[in-house]
């Protein structure tokens, strides 16, 4: 049995923009499932390694959206699809939609478009806001001219176009309503491109590109060149889009629009009512869209919106406060509402759609900013989430502040954390004490992000606009029951308290993926489990880097010990005086380029007598390198082993310091200096030595060479600079990482291990060879 | 004339006693009527010419031709002599081995013998340093033969250097150092501080090799040792007195030259350490507080340094040569005059202070593994006839047992105490199901054949030595311990001597017997 509006949308072409979304993803759903006779033509960008049809079918007919369908359609699922749904590759940011050959003549083939593309980010940049939500409906509005076509063109844009004003919002265009600035659209558009361009410029002179480059160093270490490099770009990309977002936000500001997206989406209605041409165009604008009130499911959400991070740092004791006032009203619309209004003004057609339909509750329906508190905070104390020590978290009692105290009162915990992050940052800690700052980095982006929310939603919280929904209603009304029973779109139909405590919060703590059981567990867990997952045997390869990870030593130390043990008292406090004046120049090289580091540092060995060496060599394995050992690292070497894994080591050490370690690896790769005839080292290196992004190329080379996978290949390592390695192989683990390591390590996800010197073995202040007795000090070898 | 070894009641004037407890010791009071503390004899008197006596002895052997008569030019002589194992602490210089090794080396030199070879018998012990080496043999030696490759310590690891001799009767496979078995005479130098030392067990353990070691140095073999300084009551002696007739009749000859040490074992200002409480005087009562004091602020590492820094005063009482049993038997008598203290019964609590050395950490730490080998071990089986402790009974240990490992010294045992001991503590189910693995790790092997490690398997043997105290007492306290590691090792932690007490009346009752093992130095206690 078909409704009136099936009916009247029975055989048509429907085109969407923004499928992948949050609104498109449900109205695809639901044309699909309610209209059973329209075909539709999806506008899909396509992803770097996917196509359009493939983005389609993972982004949208995958989501969990469509699992009624699929249960009503069984098999025949897939056939279906491809029978109604035409993917076409195109881009609403460019001109012409980047649509070209018979995607473009599919797509203006349709009978209606709807537009529900939108950057809809509250803190997207500002060209790009620019360029989707307010140039994006002029350019279908303009294709369509192009070709001679006039297709139902229903633009999707946000009630708060009205901006930030109190009582009644209408449903007219703002630059015809009393408040209009007479902006001119086409000003702002080349204003913020012109913006862009000089932030791109800007980005690229010498002193900002030093200051990334150094920001990226601190960042990464000495990761290598084009680690450091990909790094530096990424800051400078970063840089160039906070400075958009930040001029969206001041522009649309200094306009009375509480961010960016409201303020192009209001010059973006303008823009197209101006160069509509022959295109009937219907604008329908939702307020705060959260999850369905009942279709596909009640509770379906796609994605993290704008609520629901407010809502988990505040059911995490995050967010102890957020602004607002308790008489305020919140106005919250189900998206399944929002895609039957929708669909209701393109079933009405170009002729009886209102031009302007605002789906929103507060006019009719208000949820009352107290209700919604109570109603969170009743459902959180009934429903807690567990922390990482499995101890309900108590949601704090909501005081209605107002939004300078909160901002006040983040910016100062924010800052004391940024300044602690900062000190922690240039410790030389390793191991648990940079795992600690690893968290309290943590701490601080979640004491940045609240004070995000509180910055862009604080004002959403604080506008008292009533946004009118006569149109609405009249659209309404004008239903068959059977359609309003199928497409419902009333919000005088939504009950708040319902809504709030039995489908949009349950769903917010499903999706948000945290604690809902007592009891600990997690990380060690998670560890554990890890831990398992790098032992088994289906590996293929282990490769473990040297200092830090299996020895609690160092080049310097191994030089050291070798240089001074031939030496007498005298000579030894000259050596360590001079040791000492140099050390600070070294540490200082290193720190930049571990190559140029080991090359200069190596020199030292010149004139060295290879056989003294040699033999001074097996007491440095004894004295320095299993002294420094951590044994627990010796075991998993030999636990990889046991399992049949390559174990291979890759250093910048030298080789005759490491070739005691010879039976525990298959192979070693290691610094390796060239020998003089005479029998003296040269202080020259053969080969480059094995440090930074040269690891990730030995550890494939090997690979290739022994025929073996780079995916199944776990890599032990201490430094941010041994990142292209970790990035390269399957399973990277961390051990005691150090500040910068420890961050990266827990935000990717790593396995940390931990790993110290036996307890209680011996710790020599400095790292000089033991006294020998004269006769063997003075024994000579050439 | 040195006073005999004796047992004091504890009485209400019984001053507090010493216990050991690591690289500190603490003065406990033990409860008055019930119990009682074992004293060992005092230090027997010197020879008073060493030297002397070592050329008398080894020109007047016991059922053996004088040392001389068996040396000619052209053959293969090789001498071997105990590791640092032996003497605790280590004795001042000279050593009693140098001596006795300048002497047979003087006499091979006579003789005209240039094929000669010193080896270090160190079993599956961790190689000894070139200090250490010194220490034993002197310069002289040390410069003359290392670097000639004719000084080396034995390697039971080395598949081109150790020889089958023969097998027991038992199916025991007697597997030597090659150039031992091969040579033309052995000579074997023994430090005797313990009974359990000497006889046959100085080749067949300090030169054998792991396969060889294995068919005593078992579970089942060292339950039934009872104990380890009573030989005939002892399946590990028995075992290696077995492969002494194979090594008796298909090995080379040997001519053993065993000497005894006197109790004298602490120098100054440690010597009060060695003397009875209550016949401290101001001064030992002052040298202890300070002592006691300082240690308790000196940091543990420190703490070791200066401990393991004590050379002992210990003279040779006697010296004797020639063929081993003859030779032996001398020599337990020796030691027994010096250690043997009688008993009268024994008693429901055994308590012992752990000091910070053990056989098997000199210059190194006490590691878990090795308390547990000192009190079950060796203290335990301080006796003859039967346990100081009944069976069932309770044994209190004092010692902080840290979780401290040398890493250079004892890497299998860090490996032992996180994988073995987490599994089992039972000798048995350790030995089937985790030895070999531990024996056969080429890591381990490693390091023992090229660094200074203990054998992979040497946490077991130390486990094993305490497998029969471990079988016979009901419960083990170890007081002051670090409570997660002494419950790791099976064992029950209690922070002060009067909680062991209490924790002990479980198993003993309410006002059990007590007794103190005066320790060190050395005694052997005999049980009436």
């Amino acid at each position: 049995m078909t409704t009136v509006i099936a009916e009247s949308l029975a055989g048509a072409r429907i085109a969407i923009t923004g499928s992948t979304g949050f609104v498109g993803t449900a109205l695809v759903e639901r044309l699909l499932r309610n209209v059973p006779d329209c075909e539709l033509v999806l506008l899909v960008r396509p992803g770097r390694r996917s196509s359009a049809a493939q983005r389609a079918r993972k982004e949208i007919f995958r989501n969990d959206a469509f699992d009624r369908l699929r249960e009503q359609l069984g098999d025949d699922f897939d056939a279906e699809m491809d029978r109604r749904v035409t993917a076409v590759a195109g881009d609403v940011s460019t001109d012409g939609l980047g649509l070209v050959g018979d995607d473009r003549d599919t797509f203006t083939s349709c009978d209606v478009i709807i537009h529900s593309a939108a950057a809809v980010s509250f803190d997207s940049p500002l060209d790009m806001a620019v360029e989707i939500n307010l140039l994006g409906p002029t350019r279908i509005a303009a294709l369509c001219n192009e070709v001679g076509v006039t297709p139902h063109l229903v633009a999707v844009s946000t009630c708060y176009v009205a901006g930030n004003r109190r009582g009644n919002a209408p449903e007219e265009l703002v630059s015809e309503g009393p408040f209009d600035m007479g902006l001119n659209w086409r000003t702002e558009v080349a204003a913020a491109r012109r913006l862009k361009g000089d932030s791109e410029a800007l980005s690229r002179e010498p002193h900002q590109l030093r200051q990334f480059r150094k920001e990226a160093r601190a960042e990464l270490g000495a990761a290598g060149a084009p680690a450091l490099a990909a790094k530096t770009e990424q800051l400078r990309e970063r840089w160039v889009k906070d400075r958009l977002v930040e001029a969206g936000r001041a522009r649309a500001a200094s306009l009375g629009w509480p961010d960016a997206y409201a303020y192009t989406k209001a010059l973006g209605e303008q823009a197209l009512t101006e160069t509509k041409g022959d295109v009937p165009v219907s604008i329908v604008r939702p307020s705060i869209i959260e999850s369905a009130w009942a279709e596909p499911k009640p509770g379906w959400i796609r994605g993290f919106r704008m609520a629901e991070p407010v809502i988990i740092s505040y059911a995490r004791g995050l967010l102890k406060e957020f602004p607002g006032v308790p008489e305020g009203t919140v106005d919250v619309i189900p998206v399944d509402m929002v895609v039957a209004a929708i669909i209701a003004v393109a079933a009405a057609g170009p002729e009886r759609a209102p031009r302007i339909t605002q789906v929103a509750s507060g006019g009719i329906n208000p949820l009352k900013y107290r209700l919604l508190v109570d109603n969170v905070s009743g459902w959180f104390t009934r429903n807690p989430i567990y922390d990482s020590e499995g101890q309900p978290i108590v949601v704090p009692e909501w005081t209605f502040p107002g939004r300078g105290r909160v901002q006040a009162q983040l910016t100062r915990a924010k800052n004391v954390l940024n300044r602690t992050d900062k000190v922690l940052q240039a410790l030389p800690l390793r191991g648990k004490q940079a795992e600690f700052t690893a968290t309290l980095e943590t701490k601080r982006m979640e004491v940045e992000r609240a004070l995000e929310y509180v910055e862009l939603y604080g004002l959403y919280t604080e506008c008292e606009a009533i946004y009118q929904v006569d149109h609405l209603i009249e659209l309404w009304d004008s239903l068959d029951a059977h359609d309003q029973q199928t497409f419902l779109f009333d919000p005088r139909a939504v009950d708040w308290p319902t809504y709030v405590t039995t489908i949009h919060l349950p769903s917010v703590v499903e999706h948000a993926r945290v604690k809902t059981t007592p009891g600990k567990s997690g990380g060690t867990d998670r560890m554990t489990r890890m831990r398992k997952q790098v032992l088994d045997p289906k590996r293929h390869v282990a490769a473990f880097d040297l200092e830090n990870t299996l020895i609690a030593s160092n080049v310097v130390e191994s030089y050291s010990w070798l240089a001074t043990r031939r030496l007498d008292t005298p000579e030894r406090i000259r050596y360590a005086v001079r040791a000492l004046v140099e050390a600070p120049g070294l540490l200082k090289l290193d720190r930049s380029d571990r190559t140029d580091f080991l090359r200069h540092f190596y020199r030292r060995y010149e004139d060295a007598p290879v056989e003294q060496i040699a033999e001074d060599a097996q007491e440095l394995f004894t004295q320095l390198v299993i002294t420094k050992s951590f044994p627990a690292g010796m075991r998993r070497v030999r636990e990889h082993k046991a399992l049949g894994h390559r174990t291979v080591l890759i250093t910048g050490a030298l080789d005759f310091a490491v070739s005691g370690l010879a039976p525990l690896f298959d192979e070693i790769v290691a610094a390796e200096m060239s020998v003089r005839p005479d029998g003296t080292y040269s202080g020259e290196m053969v080969s480059v030595p094995p440090t930074g992004e040269a690891r990730a190329q030995i550890l494939s080379d090997y690979c290739d060479a022994e025929g073996l996978r780079l995916d199944e290949c776990v890599a032990y390592a201490d430094s941010s600079s041994d990142l292209p390695l970790f990035e390269a192989v399957g399973f990277p683990v961390a051990v005691n990482p150090e500040t910068r390591l420890a961050a990266i390590a827990r935000k990717r996800g790593w396995l940390v291990e931990h790993w110290t010197k036996a307890e209680g073995g011996p710790r020599p202040l400095l790292p000089i060879g033991p006294m020998m007795v004269e006769r063997e000090r003075r024994r000579v070898f050439r | 004339m040195p006073r005999p070894g004796f047992v004091l009641d504890v009485d209400r004037s019984t001053p507090p006693t010493l216990f050991w407890r690591g690289e500190r010791f603490s003065l406990e009071r033990l409860p008055a009527d019930r119990s009682r503390i074992i004293y060992p004899p005092e230090p027997l008197a010197p020879l008073e010419n060493l030297d002397g006596a070592i050329r008398h002895a080894l020109l007047n052997p016991h059922d053996s031709d004088p040392l001389p008569a068996l040396l000619f030019p052209g053959m293969r002589l090789t001498i071997a002599f105990d590791d640092v194992s032996l003497s605790l602490p280590k004795m001042r210089r000279p050593d009693s081995r140098q001596r006795m090794i300048e002497a047979v080396l003087d006499l091979a030199a006579e003789a005209g013998v240039d094929d000669v070879h010193i080896i270090a018998a160190l079993g599956l012990h961790r190689r000894m340093h070139e200090y250490e080496l010194r220490h034993v043999l002197g310069d002289r030696v040390y410069d003359a033969f290392h670097p000639r490759g004719m000084l080396y310590q034995h390697d039971a690891e080395d598949p081109d250097n150790l020889a089958v001799v023969g097998t027991t009767p038992h199916g025991e496979v007697l597997e030597i150092n090659k150039r031992a078995a091969e040579s033309d005479l052995v000579v074997y130098l023994n430090v005797n501080q313990s009974a359990m030392d000497g006889g046959w067990k100085s080749i067949t353990t300090g030169l054998a090799s792991y396969r060889c070691l294995s068919h005593h140095h078992n579970p089942e073999t060292l339950q039934n040792t009872r104990s380890l300084v009573d030989r005939h009551k002892s399946d590990l002696h028995k075992s290696v007195w077995r492969m002494g007739e194979v090594l008796k009749a298909d090995g080379p000859k040997i001519f053993q030259i065993e000497t005894t040490l006197n109790t004298d074992t602490f120098p100054t200002p440690f010597d009060f350490l060695s003397k009875r409480e209550w016949e401290w005087n101001a001064k030992d009562r002052a040298t202890y507080l300070a002592t006691a004091k300082a240690l308790d602020r000196t940091p543990t590492r420190m703490a070791r340094k200066i401990f393991h820094g004590i050379e002992a005063p210990y003279r040779t009482t006697s010296v004797q040569a020639g063929d081993t049993d003859a030779v032996h038997e001398i020599t337990l008598q020796h030691v027994f005059d010096q250690q043997v203290v009688e008993v009268e019964g024994q008693t429901d609590i055994l308590t012992m202070g752990i000091p910070f050395i053990s056989p098997y950490n000199p210059e190194s730490i006490m590691n878990p593994i090795l308390v547990m080998c000192m009190g079950l071990g060796y203290l335990f089986n301080m006796y003859r006839n039967k346990p100081l402790v009944r069976e069932g009974g309770v044994v209190i240990m004092t010692h902080p047992t840290y979780r401290d490992f040398h890493p250079v010294h004892h890497p299998s045992y860090i490996d032992f105490f996180d994988e073995v001991l987490a599994d089992t503590n039972d000798p048995a189910v350790m030995s089937s199901k985790w030895e070999q693995r531990y024996a056969e790790d080429e890591w381990y092997r490693h390091l023992y054949r090229t660094g200074n490690a203990y054998h992979g398997v040497h946490p077991f043997y130390a486990w094993y030595w305490g497998a029969h105290g471990q079988q016979h007492a009901g419960k083990v306290i170890i007081v002051g311990g670090d409570p997660a590691t002494v419950r790791r090792l099976g064992f029950t932690p209690a922070s002060t001597m009067d909680d062991a007490f209490e924790l002990a009346t479980d198993t003993v009752g309410r006002s059990p017997s007590i007794t103190h093992l005066h320790v060190p130095a050395m005694l052997v206690a005999d049980v009436k």
